[in-house]
């Protein structure tokens, strides 16, 4: 897999940024919700793409770490009626915890047995959830009094710049010098500890860097929605539609994780009169994506580009 | 010599894995500016003791010191702070990479805190560059690069560090004698900076050019220090590693009257532009043991994987009366064709018994139990063995085990590829007796792939020889000497 070229990929994201921020100008309000869900998720696959894309480590748990953030947030407001900007504040922190918890054990596993841990993880939060139902709302799911904004617009813009102040963040992490020790890492750990990098070190912090980012749209997520429930938030298939969008977007991009969400939710939307087959079909589209073009969508985007200016 | 300071001291060694006693009270020093050569066949546990010193295995017993300070049972990335760097024989590089920032990656700090002058990084990696001949291809992808290339890098990325002790695994394996020369010139330099380096290698002769000491173990143990003349002449050295003399063929040669169980004809395979086998013609009786001889790249184990059927070719491969053309990998080898792969490709996690149990699945449990009597009285060290994960066995059992599996799905032809890959040869002597044992008592028919000409002709009835994808060649082991002898070496 060719490495797609960091200039290709600004301008590509300044393409974005710019239809993304006059969308409002003219697309109908439906459609600014559905992209406001997508921005949120694809800051969710992004962090999961760091961990995976360049540690090499499969997080099968991305909905315990937005979980926590979303279910603390929401709880702070519901509870304690704790003002929006503490409880997101909050809630990332709890995510943090709450994966640096998780990983400081479960990193020092080999094999697959990381991936499954953060598996048990999820199914963890999810029983406490709905045994602790006084507090989370159990079953029911659990709403919040307050809303960041009534309106469509403002929500939207609100989303986007979660995602660009994220996108940015973990782009520049992937490609600084973290992002390279990481994939060295990824590659063979027994190599790159044999020139001195401390691997459980480097992986906790990426995890932690990725804890952080799912808690923050974790958090801000609730108070979009105004309520969290397992189902839209922890449930193991919500985890599975974040990594399929993470690997559909492109594996070690960060950024395709962005599209791989849109093309999620999009298309599930767009299915929905299929009714309980959509699912299915988005699947298979995503499978079928996956199998043609291994790079994911960006790739399939950039790189008949990249073969032009090959030298 | 004597005045020099060691560096690196070992000092009473022990690593077991489970009740395997790898490394056995190893003691020695490497002073700076010194080349100490690690030598011993596989499984002599060599490999183990550079993994200890390195970190990435913690000692059962005994202490490392590096300029005094103890460095064992510390985890590698500390190992490396104290000055240690390590170049390993197989390369993995990034695909996404260029050299230059492989090179770069290896002069990252540990804390990514600490604040990096890009520029001055961007020098340093292309000094380094420069030093181990990697300047002109700085900006090229791992990919491109030929596999001396990629050994550069490696090299590259351990002296990056500036290491006080250097530890080299088979400096040589695999490169031509230009690029051998280039390495060696390397690793002196390495000295005259005054590191402290050990290489880590099969035999003497590979590395006798360029050490001052040798030390050499068998079976985990010591069994002689001193020059590399020295330890050429000690006597135990010489039996480990020349063992018995091998026998020339004993069995009487086999009536060929029968119809060949194996026809090739025309066999021409490419990879992409490459043409890995051309217009092969090749043919095998029952019961018969043939012998394919050619270096490293002739195209032997291709011809193995052509007539297995898991490549593309052209031509046609008869076995028995089945045309094995589009047949599948899996229904051939139910046929009775059982490929031995110079990899060995062992169940790594499971025991030895679960390996051969495995490949006995589709027989009936009596007859298995049979197979596996039979087996181990053809190699009585597995055995021994017979709970151990195959993974920690030594390389000349993995390979006994590796065959073991093969006859134990009762194949009619064997394909057994570079059997010795390896191996010391006390170990060969082990497997050329089994060998014997198989051609004396059985019906099965084996061809035999071979770098190493001295154990193929006597394992062999016919011989044909491979040189850059053709068969050149083709007759009697005893006209083998005469005919091709020189031609061949």
């Amino acid at each position: 897999m060719k490495k797609i070229p960091a200039q290709r990929l600004i301008i590509l994201a300044v393409v974005f940024l710019i239809i993304a921020s006059t969308l409002p100008l003219y697309a109908q309000a439906y459609l600014l919700g559905l992209l406001t869900v997508a921005y949120y998720f694809g800051v969710f696959s992004m962090s999961w793409d760091l961990l995976f894309g360049y540690a090499g480590e499969v997080n099968f748990g991305p909905t315990f770490l937005m979980g926590l953030g979303a279910y603390t947030a929401g709880i702070l407001n519901n509870q304690f009626s704790l003002a929006i900007p503490w409880c997101i504040v909050l809630g990332s922190l709890a995510a943090v915890i709450g994966g640096l918890v998780l990983a400081l054990p479960a990193l020092r596993l080999k094999g697959p047995y990381f991936g499954l841990t953060t598996l048990v993880a999820v199914l963890l939060l999810q029983n406490v959830i709905i045994f602790m139902s006084d507090l989370t709302g159990g079953e029911i799911g659990l709403t919040v009094p307050d809303v960041i904004a009534i309106n469509e617009v403002s929500n939207y813009y609100i989303a986007l710049g979660v995602l660009s102040v994220s996108g940015f963040v973990l782009y520049t992490l992937a490609n600084s010098r973290l992002g390279l020790i990481l994939e060295a890492i990824g590659q063979n750990p027994v190599e790159a500890s044999a020139l001195g990098f401390n691997v459980t070190k480097h992986k906790l912090s990426a995890f932690v860097v990725s804890a952080f980012f799912s808690g923050v749209a974790g958090a801000f997520l609730v108070f979009y929605f105004g309520s969290a429930s397992v189902g839209t938030l922890i449930e193991v298939s919500v985890g599975v539609q974040i990594i399929i969008a993470a690997v559909l977007g492109g594996r070690r991009t960060i950024l395709g994780a962005v599209l791989g969400s849109i093309f999620m939710i999009a298309a599930t939307e767009a299915l929905r009169p299929l009714g309980t087959l959509s699912t299915f079909v988005v699947s298979l589209a995503a499978l079928f994506v996956i199998m043609m073009a291994p790079g994911g969508l960006l790739a399939l985007l950039l790189s008949k580009r990249e073969e032009e200016s090959a030298p | 010599m004597a005045t020099r300071i060691p560096v690196l001291n070992l000092q009473g060694i022990v690593k077991r894995f489970g009740g395997l006693v790898a490394v056995n009270q190893i003691s020695f020093e490497v002073s700076d500016g010194e080349i100490l050569g690690l030598i011993g066949p596989n499984g002599s546990g060599k490999s183990t003791v550079m993994k200890v010193i390195m970190g990435i295995l913690s000692p059962s017993a005994g202490t490392i010191t590096v300029n005094g300070q103890v460095i064992s049972g510390l985890p590698a990335h500390l190992v490396a702070k104290h000055g240690v760097g390590i170049v390993f024989q197989h390369s993995r590089p990034l695909q996404r990479q260029t050299v230059l920032e492989h090179i770069k990656l290896a002069l990252l700090p540990d804390d990514i805190f600490t604040r990096v002058n890009h520029q001055d990084l961007d020098a340093r990696a292309h000094v380094i560059a420069a030093k181990v001949g990697l300047t002109k291809l700085a900006n090229r992808l791992p990919a491109t690069l030929s596999f001396a290339d990629l050994r550069r890098i490696e090299l590259a990325k351990a002296i990056a560090r500036d290491p006080k002790v250097l530890l080299v695994d088979e400096p040589f394996a695999g490169l031509t004698a230009q690029e051998v020369e280039e390495f060696s010139e390397l690793i002196r330099d390495f000295k005259k900076e005054g590191r402290a380096v050990l290489l880590v290698d099969h035999n003497v002769k590979s590395v006798a050019a360029l050490v001052d000491r040798v030390f050499a173990m068998y079976l985990g143990s010591e069994i002689a220090q001193g020059s590399a003349t020295e330890v050429m002449q000690d006597p135990v050295v010489r039996e480990v590693y020349l063992g018995g003399k091998l026998q020339v063929a004993s069995r009487p040669t086999l009536e060929l009257g029968g119809p060949p169980i194996l026809d090739v004809q025309n066999l021409c395979v490419h990879y992409g532009k490459a043409q890995a086998l051309i217009d092969v013609n090749l043919s095998i009786r029952e019961r018969e043991f043939v012998s394919v001889v050619g270096l490293n790249g002739a195209g032997k184990t291709t011809l193995f994987n052509a007539i297995s059927g898991m490549l593309d070719y052209s031509g046609s491969i008869q076995f028995e009366n089945i045309n094995l053309k589009n047949i599948s990998a899996a229904k051939i080898s139910r046929a009775g064709i059982i490929q031995c792969p110079e990899t060995r490709e062992l169940f790594g996690e499971l025991g030895v018994g679960e390996n051969l149990e495995v490949a006995g699945l589709h027989l009936p449990k009596s007859l298995r139990n049979e197979q596996k009597e039979w087996l181990f009285e053809l190699f009585p060290i597995l055995q021994s063995r017979i709970h151990q994960a195959a993974a920690t066995l030594s390389g000349g059992e993995q390979q006994m085990l590796a065959i073991a599996r093969c006859l134990m799905a009762k194949p009619k032809l064997l394909l057994l590829d570079e059997p010795t890959l390896g191996l010391a040869p006390v170990i060969l002597e082990q497997l050329s007796k089994a060998l014997e044992k198989l051609r004396h008592t059985t019906d099965l028919t084996v061809l035999l792939s071979e770098q190493n000409v001295t154990f193929a002709l006597p394992h062999a009835d016919r011989v044909y020889v491979l040189e850059n994808a053709r068969l050149i060649w083709h007759g009697k082991p005893d006209q083998f000497v005469s005919e091709m002898g020189d031609a061949y070496l």
